[in-house]
C-alpha cells in the first residue's frame, strides 16, 4: 500500500519538529528516515502511524492508498509500529503478546482462538522463536524481544509496517543480524515499510530508498547508491560516513583549495551558476577512501602533511595526517597500497584526490 | 589476595560489625514491635478465653468493629478510584497546577490528623460554615458515620496515588501506545495492559490504605465526638482503657492487631507472590541466535 505524505508540520509548543514535510512511499517499498536525533523522522513515522497528530494547515493530508486517514485513529489506521525499546507487555507470554491485537479485535471479527493459535505459531517459527511462546519478555534477550515485538505487529496483518530505531537499543553484532533478517523478512512478505534510524550504516544497507532528514526537513530522497553517491547538499555527504572537508575557492570552473586543484565534473557543475571567470568560496568534500597518498610529487596537485596516526586493522589502512596549517585528513587506503607503500609515522607525504565534491554557499546576487 | 582461598570482597566487613548492626536491628525489632504485640495478645488472653469472648459478646464492641470495617470499606475503594486517576494525570499529561496537585496529595501526611478532624468540625459542625444548612436538612455528618468516613478519607487519602505515581511514571506509556497502535480501544488498553501493569502497586496501596483506615484515631476521635454509637475500634479500646476495663480493652486491641496482622500476611504473599512470577524462568535463556 503506498503511503503519501503531504505539506505536513509539527510544532511542540514553540519547538519545530516538521517543516512542511512532503514524501511518497510507493507499494510494497522500505524506505529508511534517516537523520541526526531531533531532525524530526521519529516525528514524520509516528504521524503516518496516527500516535501524534500533526499541525492543522489547509494542503496537509496524509494518503493510505489514495485514501485520506489524516483523521483516523491509530488503531483505525492498521499500521504494525515497532518501538524502539520494544514495548512489549510485561505481564503477557510471548504467545500472549503475539496474539494480543487478535484478542482485542470486536467479537464479530475476531479469529477463534484455533485460528489464533495457528497464526501466532505461524508468526513464531517467522521469528525464530519457536518454542519460547511461554517465555516473558524479561526471559528474553534484546534481539529476541525486538523480533517478538515485530510479530506482534505483523499478526494484525497491518497494511504498513513501521519501525521506530527498531535496533537502536541492540549491539553491533546483534543489529547486523537482525538487518539482514528485517531485510529478508521484507522480500519475503512485501510489506510498505519505513523504518527510522540514525544510523546511515543501516540505513543504505536495508532500504530500497533513504530519506536524508535534517532540522525538520527533508534533505534528499534516492537510493542508497543515490544519497551516497549523487549528495544533494553538504549536509547530506557530511552525514552519511566521514568525510574530508577543504576550504577555498572556485575559479574559472575550477576549485582550487589549499593547493589542491580539482577540475572535476563536480567542480565545474557547482561554478556553472557562475560567470566562467568569476572567483567563488567553496568547500571541497572528499571521501577518505578517494584520496591517494605518494611519496613525490608526480605533478599532479597534492598538499603535503604529515603521517600522524596508523591504524591497519581493517579492510582499509586508516592514516591520519595533519596539514602544514594544522588541518586533520583521513585516509583509507587499501591494505595492499599501504603495504606497497611502507608508510612510518612522522613521514610527510603528499595527498592528492582521485575525486571530489564542490558545495558552494547559495549564489546570490 | 590469590593466598586467601575465600575470596574477599571490598564491601565484606568485619564480622563484630555484621554481628552487632544486625543484632542492632533484631533488637529493635524485638523490643518495640514483636513484644508489644505479644504483650497485647497476652492480656488479651489472661483473664481467660472464656473472659476473652465475653468481652466481644457485647453490642457496643461489635459496633466498633462493624463501624470500623464500614468506614475502611467506604474510603479505601474511593481512594483507589481516586489513586489510579490522579496517579494516570499525573504521570500521563501536562496541565497547569500540576505540581501543586502532587503537593496537595501528600497534605495529609504533613498535616496532623487532629486538624483534619478539626477541619471537619468547622465546615460540617453545627456552628460550622456549612452547619445551619446541614441542619435545615437534617444531615447528620459530625457525630456521625460520615464525618467518621470523611475523616478516614482525608488521613488515607495519599496511600494508593503515593504508591502509584512513580510506578506509572516510570513505566511511561509506550505499551499503552502499543496496545492502540494493534486496535485496542481505550477501556481494554486500561484493562489489559495499564491494570496489570500497576496491579502489584496498586495492592500495595490498597493495603496499605486499608491499615491506616483502620487503625486511625486523632482524626476521627475529634469528630466521633466520644458518642458510644460513633466508636471505632481505637475509639473503642481507649474508651475501655480509660474506663479501667482492661481486659476488654486488650480483648478489642488484639483485634485491631489482628486484622493488622492479617493485613500484614497479605502483604508478605503479594510480595512472594510478585516474586514468583518475576523467577518463574522456564529454563535457561537460549543464545541469541539468528541466522
Amino acid at each position: 500500500m503506498s503511503i503519501i505524505v503531504e505539506h505536513v508540520s509539527k510544532t511542540f509548543g514553540t519547538y519545530r519538529a516538521l517543516d512542511d514535510v512532503s514524501l511518497t512511499v510507493n507499494d510494497g517499498e522500505l524506505v529508511a528516515l534517516l537523520g541526526p536525533s531531533g531532525s524530526g523522522k521519529t516525528t514524520l513515522l509516528r504521524i503516518i502511524a496516527g500516535l501524534e497528530i500533526p499541525d492543522e494547515v489547509e494542503s496537509s493530508a496524509i494518503y493510505f492508498h489514495g485514501e485520506d486517514v489524516a483523521r483516523r485513529q491509530v488503531g483505525e489506521r492498521q499500521v504494525g509500529f515497532v518501538f524502539q525499546h520494544y514495548a512489549l507487555f510485561k505481564h503477557l507470554s510471548v504467545f500472549e503478546n503475539i496474539a494480543f491485537g487478535l484478542r482485542v479485535r470486536p467479537r464479530h471479527l475476531r479469529p477463534t482462538k484455533q485460528q489464533i493459535h495457528d497464526k501466532v505459531t505461524e508468526l513464531l517459527r517467522l521469528i525464530q522463536l519457536e518454542g519460547l511462546g511461554r517465555r516473558y519478555p524479561s526471559q528474553l534477550s534484546g534481539g529476541q524481544r525486538q523480533r517478538v515485538a515485530l510479530a506482534r505487529a505483523l499478526a494484525i496483518e497491518p497494511k504498513v509496517l513501521l519501525l521506530d530505531e527498531p535496533f537502536g537499543a541492540l549491539d553491533a553484532k546483534v543489529r547486523q543480524g537482525l538487518r539482514n533478517w528485517l531485510r529478508r523478512l521484507h522480500e519475503e512478505l512485501h510489506v510498505t515499510s519505513i523504518l527510522v534510524t540514525h544510523d546511515q550504516e543501516e540505513a543504505l544497507e536495508v532500504a530500497d530508498r533513504v530519506v536524508v532528514m535534517n532540522q525538520a526537513k527533508i534533505e534528499q530522497v534516492g537510493t542508497p547508491a543515490e544519497v551516497f553517491h549523487h549528495p544533494a547538499s553538504e549536509f547530506v555527504i557530511d552525514f552519511l560516513g566521514n568525510v574530508n572537508v577543504f576550504h577555498g575557492r572556485i575559479e574559472q570552473g575550477k576549485a582550487v583549495l589549499s593547493g589542491l586543484a580539482v577540475g572535476d565534473r563536480a567542480a565545474r557543475s557547482a561554478s556553472k551558476n557562475a560567470a566562467a571567470s568569476e572567483t567563488r568560496q567553496g568547500h571541497l568534500y572528499v571521501r577518505p577512501h578517494e584520496l591517494e597518498i605518494e611519496r613525490y610529487l608526480n605533478g599532479s596537485p597534492a598538499i603535503p602533511a604529515l603521517v600522524s596516526r596508523i591504524n591497519p586493522a581493517g579492510a582499509f589502512a586508516k592514516i591520519a595526517l595533519t596539514t602544514n596549517e594544522g588541518g586533520d585528513i583521513q585516509v583509507d587506503l587499501p591494505l595492499e597500497r599501504y603495504e606497497q607503500l611502507g608508510l612510518q609515522t612522522g613521514e610527510t607525504v603528499f595527498v592528492s584526490a582521485k575525486k571530489a565534491r564542490v558545495f558552494t554557499p547559495d549564489y546570490v546576487i | 589476595m590469590a593466598t586467601d582461598t575465600k575470596s574477599r570482597r571490598a564491601t565484606n566487613d568485619p564480622l563484630w560489625l555484621r554481628i552487632l548492626l544486625i543484632g542492632l536491628s533484631i533488637g529493635f525489632v524485638s523490643v518495640l514491635l514483636v513484644l508489644p504485640l505479644v504483650v497485647v495478645f497476652a492480656e488479651a488472653f489472661r483473664a481467660g478465653v472464656g473472659t476473652y469472648f465475653a468481652s466481644l459478646n457485647n453490642p457496643a464492641a461489635w459496633r466498633a468493629i462493624h463501624l470500623t470495617l464500614l468506614a475502611a470499606g467506604i474510603s479505601v475503594p474511593l481512594n483507589l478510584v481516586f489513586g489510579v486517576a490522579a496517579s494516570w494525570a499525573i504521570a500521563k499529561f501536562n496541565f497547569p497546577g500540576k505540581s501543586f496537585l502532587i503537593t496537595l496529595i501528600d497534605l495529609p501526611f504533613a498535616v496532623s490528623p487532629v486538624i483534619s478532624g478539626l477541619i471537619y468540625m468547622l465546615l460540617f459542625g453545627l456552628q460550622g460554615y456549612f452547619g445551619k444548612t446541614l441542619a435545615a436538612y437534617n444531615i447528620e455528618i459530625i457525630f456521625a458515620v460520615p464525618g467518621i468516613v470523611l475523616a478516614t478519607l482525608f488521613v488515607t487519602f495519599p496511600f494508593v496515588a503515593r504508591e502509584l505515581i512513580p510506578l506509572v511514571q516510570e513505566q511511561g506509556d509506550e505499551e499503552e501506545q502499543a496496545a492502540l497502535s494493534l486496535g485496542a480501544s481505550g477501556l481494554a488498553t486500561f484493562w489489559r495492559v495499564t491494570l496489570p501493569n500497576i496491579k502489584w502497586g496498586l495492592l500495595y496501596g490498597v493495603i496499605l490504605c486499608n491499615a491506616r483506615a483502620m487503625g486511625e484515631f486523632g482524626a476521627v476521635s475529634v469528630v466521633a465526638g466520644h458518642r458510644g454509637s460513633t466508636n471505632t475500634i481505637p475509639l473503642y479500646v481507649e474508651v475501655l482503657y480509660n474506663g479501667w476495663n482492661a481486659p476488654a480493652a486488650f480483648t478489642m486491641a488484639s483485634i485491631l492487631a489482628l486484622l493488622g496482622l492479617v493485613t500484614l500476611a497479605a502483604k508478605t504473599y503479594l510480595e512472594w507472590k510478585v516474586n514468583q512470577q518475576l523467577h518463574d524462568t522456564l529454563e535457561p535463556i537460549a543464545a541469541e541466535a539468528i541466522v
